[in-house]
């Protein structure tokens, strides 16, 4: 069984964002990039846990970017995937990112294709569905557990109340989140081994974006926290009323 | 002195005399992306697996550090340095070097981590011979055995050829047995494997043997309870007659007290890249306090009290950090020179190592103290809450005292670095001579007021450094003739002496690094850098005066003695720079990335 994990690069969680040119654009200088946790600790673990107790063959991992992007790539395939691909294009948005990962993955063979449920930075949570359409195979978004049996994936998500388990033909698309697999430390010897690795760099047919970002805006700085004594309860409906606007 | 060599002709010691270009040094911005791989390993392990655990490790919860350093085994960080043949990376020192300084915020872990991949592995890889280093090492890379070193006994510390372990061949000829006392013995409550000290019958020097934890014969006393490094495993060792099988004679006999001397240069270093990496760890909490806690209706960051401390913690491991790296790159090319000439890797090692022992005992000496004055700001920053025990300072505040007492106390290595010196001049290895009486012959002349060379980013520093070298030959050359052989028993004028020299090397390898890196990136992108070097000049000059002063004042007299101070002070003049300004701008930094960022 082949799998093929999509991963994408993201500023570090604890990057301080700072906006350029009249706030058009997110200046990324001296900022630390990491893989998308949702790609790395849970879909790109996962595969390796599959191939690790037999179930999979071969772990692929694909990313579109250019070649700033390649320490994050030698990371995961620290990890532990076999060989990786990089699609040569600057993407944010995800129906153009599909499209290049979709048009690597079209006759390749791959059995099941993973990836996180939504990148950190960006937070669409839409290439995996978005992937598996264009491949035309099933998808199952929002994973918290995956289990291989017999051809087909048997896959746990968390609904409101309770949890709902699902079964789907394989080749198919599953995002993963927490619960599907724990995090892992790249160990000297993946490290090592990742410099040997075959990567595989793929320019691809330039597409047009059906999205674009006009304008970036900071969330507002938190207020200060206002007190209200317990015995006050005219002050508290007051205050929400007129300055939190609940109602 | 002014002839600017190539790092691969710099010989250890010849800060003093001679200059190094920017281009050569090694500076930690240069990381390629494995090694940054590694550190954020090493990272992620201390954030994941230590510092959750901090103080069920300073509890000593039965087989946690053990189970820790397994942990670490499975990641390989027992094995950076060890040759792939023996289960090992094999990567070169300054990775090994990465790999001390990002686990140096560990703590009790820390001091087990180094113990282990220093003194207990070093010994045997570097000395043994292949079989033992077939039994051992790959046991000890993979941390399926854990090593200890015994060299303290109760009664020798310091003086360490002096201990009175002994071993004597047993009737059949099989065995050593020695009997002893060993004491402070980290990592003895769990290590398999204890390379040990004792001098074979009457030998004047020490000779190291291979001792298994199973042997017959020794006994370990209970844990000692320490100020510090609560969670770090340390006991008294006894040998009663201890089994040791002839063929775990380590080196040749009475070769011990070479290799203890060899392995302490290591770890000295090491220790040098373990308390930077402490220092920022320290910083990164003390920011982040800072930022947090509000008085008078501010964050103290605000206040230019607070901002002082940040920026002096911050100005003092960036210089650190300056001269661990680039020493432990030309420990590294002193390595590979002689690996060419033939010399057999183990063995080219050591001499490497051996060749920068000065710039070694210098590292210690400056980041040890340099973690002193970190934690102990950290604390004031903390202000009540960095009394508490709750509080993370408190740990950092006691686990980092013992730095300057271990790997040879701060002492021990100020005067190592003075003896060394003068030593390699004594044996023709280093040309002190020449250069002083340059100096002598200049205190005489007119002095040179400057302002014919090309005004450049640099000049000025680097013409503060070449005084300081000037001020050093003067002083240490004086000291010499005056008192000549009472030289090493004025212990006062070598504390100066040594002051003035690591004075030196930190202010030199900041500079060179500062330079390297505004060569790479621009000076925009390097504003705080270069406030951190100019603030850090300008109080070493000043430091500098003081140490030279004050030994001048002990053995100069009348006009001699005034010429000097004249020229003590002219060596050490800087101009005036705004120094407040500068630690605004180095703290602004720190608080708005809300962490160590340099």
């Amino acid at each position: 069984m082949k799998i093929l994990v999509c991963i994408s690069q993201v500023p570090d969680t604890s990057t301080k964002i700072i906006l350029k040119d009249n706030n058009t654009a997110f200046n990324s200088s001296g900022v630390t990039f990491v893989i998308n946790p949702y790609d790395e600790w849970y879909a790109l673990i996962r595969a390796l846990e599959l191939k690790e107790s037999g179930i999979a063959t071969d772990v692929h991992l694909i990313t579109v970017g250019r070649a700033d992007v390649e320490p994050i790539i030698r990371k995961g395939l620290a990890l532990g995937g076999d060989e990786a691909i990089r699609i040569d294009a600057d993407s944010n948005d995800p129906y153009e990112t599909a499209n290049y990962i979709a048009g690597y993955a079209r006759g390749a063979g791959y059995d099941l294709i993973l990836c996180g449920k939504e990148s950190i930075d960006y937070n669409n949570g839409t290439t995996g569905a978005m992937l598996a359409e264009l491949l035309d195979i099933d998808y199952i978004g929002f994973a918290a557990d995956i289990q291989i049996e017999a051809g087909s994936a048997i896959v746990t998500r968390e609904i409101e109340g309770g949890e709902e388990v699902d079964t789907v033909n394989l080749p198919a698309v599953i995002s993963c989140q927490k619960g599907v697999a724990e995090a892992r430390i790249p160990n000297m010897r993946g490290i090592m081994a990742a410099r040997t690795r075959p990567l595989k760099v793929i320019t691809p047919s330039a597409l047009t974006p059906v999205t674009a970002i006009l304008s970036y805006e900071l969330p507002p700085a938190k207020a200060g926290i206002k007190l209200v004594s317990s015995d006050n309860m005219d002050e508290l409906v007051e205050l929400l009323h007129s300055e939190a606007k609940v109602f | 002195m002014n002839a600017t060599e190539s790092v691969k002709a710099i010989k250890g010691g010849e800060f003093l005399i001679r200059e190094t270009a920017a281009e050569s040094v090694f500076i930690p911005e240069e990381w390629n992306e494995e090694q940054l791989m590694i550190a954020e390993t090493c990272t992620n392990f201390l954030a994941q697996h230590v510092t959750p655990n901090l103080s069920r490790i300073d509890e000593q919860e039965a087989g946690l550090m053990p189970h820790l350093m397994n942990e670490a085994g499975e990641l390989g960080l027992l094995g950076i340095s060890v040759p792939e043949e023996y289960g090992g990376f094999g990567k070169d020192f300054k990775t090994s070097m990465l790999v001390a300084e990002k686990l140096g915020g560990g703590h009790s872990f820390s001091v087990a981590f180094s113990a282990h991949t220093g003194i207990g592995t070093l010994p045997i890889l570097y000395y043994g011979n292949a079989a033992q280093k077939e039994k051992y090492i790959p046991k000890l890379a993979s941390g399926e055995w854990k090593g200890a070193y015994c060299l303290t006994e109760p009664s020798s510390g310091s003086d360490a050829n002096s201990g009175k372990a002994r071993a004597k061949l047993s009737a059949d000829g099989k065995y050593y047995l020695i009997t002893g006392q060993k004491m402070w013995i980290t990592n003895a409550g769990f290590a398999d494997i204890f390379t040990v000290f004792a001098k074979i019958d009457d030998d004047e020097n020490l000779s190291a043997f291979i001792v298994e934890k199973g042997f017959e014969g020794l006994t370990l006393n209970t844990e000692e309870h320490k100020m510090g490094i609560k969670g770090s495993s340390t006991r008294q060792v006894f040998f009663n007659d201890c089994k040791v099988p002839v063929e775990n004679l380590l080196s040749e006999r009475q070769n011990g007290f070479k290799i203890a001397v060899n392995i302490l240069n290591i770890g000295r270093m090491k220790l040098g890249g373990g308390t930077v990496g402490a220092c920022k760890e320290v910083i990164t909490s003390s920011v982040g306090y800072a930022n947090e806690r509000e008085q008078f209706g501010r964050p103290i960051s605000k206040y230019g009290a607070i901002r002082h401390k940040l920026a002096q913690q911050a100005i003092l491991t960036y210089a650190s950090e300056s001269a661990v790296y680039r020493a432990s790159q030309n420990m590294e090319e002193a390595t590979e020179l002689l690996l060419e000439s033939g010399v057999d890797a183990a063995k080219a090692k050591l001499k490497g190592i051996e060749q920068f022992a000065i710039e070694a005992a210098i590292i210690k000496v400056h980041a040890s103290e340099a973690l002193d004055f970190v934690v102990d700001e950290g604390v004031q920053i903390y202000g009540g809450m960095g009394y508490s025990a709750e509080a993370p300072m408190d740990r950092a505040y006691r686990d980092s005292r013992i730095n300057r007492i271990f790997e040879g106390t701060n002492e021990i290595n100020r005067m190592l670095t003075v003896d060394m010196m003068l030593k390699r001049a004594m044996k023709g290895e280093l040309d002190l001579m020449g250069p002083a009486q340059k100096v002598a012959g200049e205190l005489v002349s007119i002095p040179d007021f400057g302002g014919t060379e090309e005004a450049g980013l640099f000049t000025k520093e680097k013409k503060y450094i070449a005084n300081f070298k000037k001020a050093i030959l003067m002083v240490a050359g004086a000291a010499v003739q005056k008192l000549m052989t009472q030289l090493s028993k004025e212990q006062e004028v070598l504390m100066n002496l040594a002051d003035m020299l690591i004075e030196l090397y930190v202010s030199e390898s900041l500079q060179l690094r500062v330079e390297k890196l505004v060569n790479l990136k621009g000076e925009e992108a390097c504003k705080e850098q270069l406030d951190i070097m100019r603030v850090y000049i300008n109080d070493a000059a000043e430091m500098i005066a003081k140490a030279g002063k004050e030994a001048l004042n002990t053995f100069a007299e009348s006009d001699e003695k005034r010429m000097m101070l004249m020229g003590l002070k002219r060596f050490t003049k800087t101009e005036d720079i705004n120094t407040t300004q500068c630690r605004r701008n180095i703290a602004a930094k720190l608080i708005a990335e809300n962490k160590y960022c340099f």
